[in-house]
C-alpha cells in the first residue's frame, strides 16, 4: 500500500541518513521525499514529507524504528489515491444493477468508485450517472476505464469520457 | 486577365451559395485579375449551358421560380465531357454509399483533365486514393476544404499554413446539428426528441437526421483529414462512432454541475479516429455553443492551435469554395 508520512528533522547533519535508513531496513520503495529545509516548525525542526510503498504490517515498526532514531513522526496516513476522474454512464444504469458496476472496479484494489450522483426520471426512461473513480496512478486509472469500458458494453450504457482521457 | 470557365454541378442550397458569392465578389475577383465564367450549371432535372457564360443572377431566379434551372437534359458527366472550361464546382449532395454523382462528376472531370473543387463528402470518404490518383495523372487541381467544417479553415491551415509542421491530432466539433441539440438540451433541460423536433423545424436538422445525430457526418470528415492531412488510407469503416441519440438532459445538467458540458467529439491522429461524446471543461477551446464548429491541431513546433467557425450554411461553404478557388487560380 501506499503510505504517506510527515516526520520532522532536527537541523543537523545525518538526520536524513537516519529517516531514510528505516525504510531500507524494512524494504519500503520511496515514492517521494519533500524536504522543506526553507521552513521550521515552532520546535526548530525541518518537515518533510514521504510518500512510500510498502506492506501494511511493516508501517508500525517503521514509525517506531524512526521514533527511536530520535526522528519525530508527526503524521502516518494512507495516500493511495494521486488520479481521479469524473465519467457519465447513461442507459439502464440503475436497472442492470449499479452495485456490480461499482464493486467491478472497487474490487480491483488499485481503484475505487469515490461519489455517485444518479438521475432516474421515470421507469422507461434512460437513466444517468456521474461517477468519479480515483485511481492510485496514470495507468491504474486507465485499467479502471477498461474494466469500466467493458462492464458499460455489455449492459449497453454509454460511458461518456473526459476529452483528454484516451477513449 | 485571367478568364476561368468553370461549371457548378449540383445547384441546391451550396450551389447557388456559390453563384451568389460570385456575384458577390466579382470586382473584387477582378482587381486580383481573375474572372470566373460559369459555362454551366447542372442541378438534378438537367442542365443550363452557355459557353459565353450564363447569367447567375437569372439562374438563381430561375431556380427559386420554377425548382431548376434545367433547360437541357444534359448529366454532370454530359456537361464534363462536352463543354469547353477548366473547372468544375462539384456541389452535388453528398452519398457515402456509391459515391454518387459526385465521384462520377469527379473522375470525368480529372479523365478531361479539369480542376475540382467541392463541398462533396462522400467520393472523398469512399474513393480518396483512386480521386488523388486521378487528379495527379490528369495534373489537374483538386480541392476540398469545404467539405470539412464549412467556413472553418482546417485542412488547408494545417497543409499549407502550418506547413512543416509534424501534426499529432486534431481533435474537435465537426457537426453544427449535434453541437446545436447538445446545447439547447442544456439550456433548456429537454429532451434529445423536443430538441431534435425543434432542429427539424428550424432546418437546422436535416428531415432525416440519422447522418448527423449517429455521427456518420463527423466520421466521414475525419476520414477526409485523415487521408488529406495525415497521409492514412481509410474509410468510414476504419472510423470508431458512437452519436449522440442516448444523451439525456440529466447527463448534461450533472456534468454540468461537475465544470464539463457534452460535445459530439471527432478525434483523429495516425493512430486512431475515433467519435464519441465527450466531457470537455466549461470555457475549455472546444466548448463552443450553438450550430458553431471547432476543430483543435496538436502540432509539434506550435503546441495547439484552434479555429472556430460556422460548419455549414450556403454563404460559409460557399467562401471554402472561393478560397480554394482563388489558391488555384490566384497565383497563376
Amino acid at each position: 500500500m501506499r503510505v504517506s508520512m510527515d516526520i520532522e528533522l532536527k537541523d543537523v547533519p545525518g538526520q536524513m541518513l537516519l529517516a531514510l535508513q528505516p525504510l531500507s531496513e524494512f524494504k519500503a520503495n520511496l515514492i517521494t521525499v519533500l524536504h522543506h529545509h526553507q521552513k521550521r516548525t515552532p520546535r526548530k525542526t525541518v518537515p518533510v514529507q514521504l510518500v512510500l510503498e510498502t506492506k501494511p504490517e511493516s508501517i508500525g515498526a517503521i514509525k517506531a524504528k524512526l521514533e527511536e532514531n530520535g526522528i519525530r513522526v508527526v503524521r502516518v496516513g494512507e495516500h493511495r489515491f494521486r488520479e481521479s476522474i469524473n465519467v457519465v454512464l447513461i442507459g439502464h444504469v440503475v436497472h442492470t444493477g449499479i452495485q456490480d458496476t461499482i464493486d467491478e472496479i472497487d474490487k480491483t484494489g488499485f481503484a475505487e468508485v469515490m461519489d455517485l450522483s444518479l438521475s432516474m426520471p421515470g421507469i422507461n426512461l434512460l437513466s444517468s450517472a456521474l461517477i468519479r473513480i480515483d485511481a492510485v496512478g496514470k495507468e491504474d486509472l486507465q485499467k479502471a476505464l477498461d474494466i469500466l469500458k467493458k462492464v458499460s458494453a455489455k449492459k449497453d450504457l454509454l460511458m461518456v469520457l473526459p476529452i483528454d482521457i484516451q477513449a | 486577365m485571367k478568364t476561368v470557365r468553370c461549371s457548378i454541378l449540383g445547384f441546391g442550397a451550396i450551389g447557388q451559395g456559390v453563384a451568389e458569392v460570385l456575384l458577390m465578389k466579382k470586382e473584387y475577383l477582378e482587381s486580383i485579375g481573375l474572372e470566373i465564367l460559369v459555362v454551366a450549371i447542372v442541378d438534378s432535372r438537367g442542365a443550363t449551358v452557355n459557353p459565353e457564360g450564363v447569367d447567375l443572377a437569372d439562374c438563381l431566379a430561375r431556380k427559386r421560380m420554377k425548382g431548376t434551372v434545367a433547360i437541357e437534359k444534359f448529366t454532370g458527366v454530359e456537361v464534363i465531357k462536352s463543354v469547353d472550361h477548366e473547372l468544375v464546382i462539384e456541389t452535388t449532395p453528398t452519398n457515402i454509399v456509391t459515391g454518387g454523382a459526385g465521384l462520377q462528376n469527379m473522375l470525368a472531370a480529372f479523365e478531361t483533365g479539369k480542376d475540382v473543387i467541392t463541398s462533396n463528402k462522400g467520393p472523398l470518404t469512399l474513393k480518396y486514393r483512386e480521386l488523388m490518383e486521378a487528379a495527379k495523372a490528369a495534373g489537374s487541381s483538386f480541392r476540398f476544404e469545404a467539405t470539412v467544417g464549412g467556413s472553418m479553415p482546417v485542412i488547408n491551415l494545417a497543409n499549407e499554413v502550418l506547413a512543416g509542421n509534424r501534426l499529432k491530432s486534431i481533435k474537435g466539433i465537426l457537426n453544427g446539428t449535434c453541437n446545436y441539440i447538445l446545447t439547447r438540451m442544456l439550456e433548456e433541460r429537454a429532451s434529445y426528441k423536443d430538441i431534435l423536433a425543434e432542429s427539424m423545424e428550424l432546418g437546422i436538422a436535416e428531415t432525416d437526421p440519422t447522418y448527423d445525430v449517429d455521427g456518420i457526418d463527423t466520421a466521414c470528415k475525419l476520414v477526409i483529414l485523415a487521408n488529406a492531412i495525415f497521409g492514412l488510407d481509410v474509410t468510414y469503416r476504419d472510423v470508431e462512432v458512437t452519436g449522440i441519440t442516448k444523451i439525456t438532459p440529466e447527463a448534461l445538467e450533472m456534468a454540468y454541475e461537475r465544470g464539463h458540458v457534452i460535445k459530439l467529439i471527432g478525434e483523429v491522429s495516425r493512430e486512431r479516429i475515433h467519435v464519441a461524446p465527450r466531457l470537455v471543461p466549461i470555457n475549455h477551446p472546444l466548448d463552443v455553443r450553438g450550430t458553431l464548429n471547432v476543430a483543435s491541431i496538436d502540432t509539434e513546433l506550435a503546441g495547439e492551435i484552434t479555429v472556430t467557425g460556422k460548419g455549414a450554411g450556403p454563404i460559409e461553404t460557399a467562401s471554402a469554395i472561393l478560397s480554394d478557388l482563388i489558391a488555384v487560380y490566384g497565383s497563376q
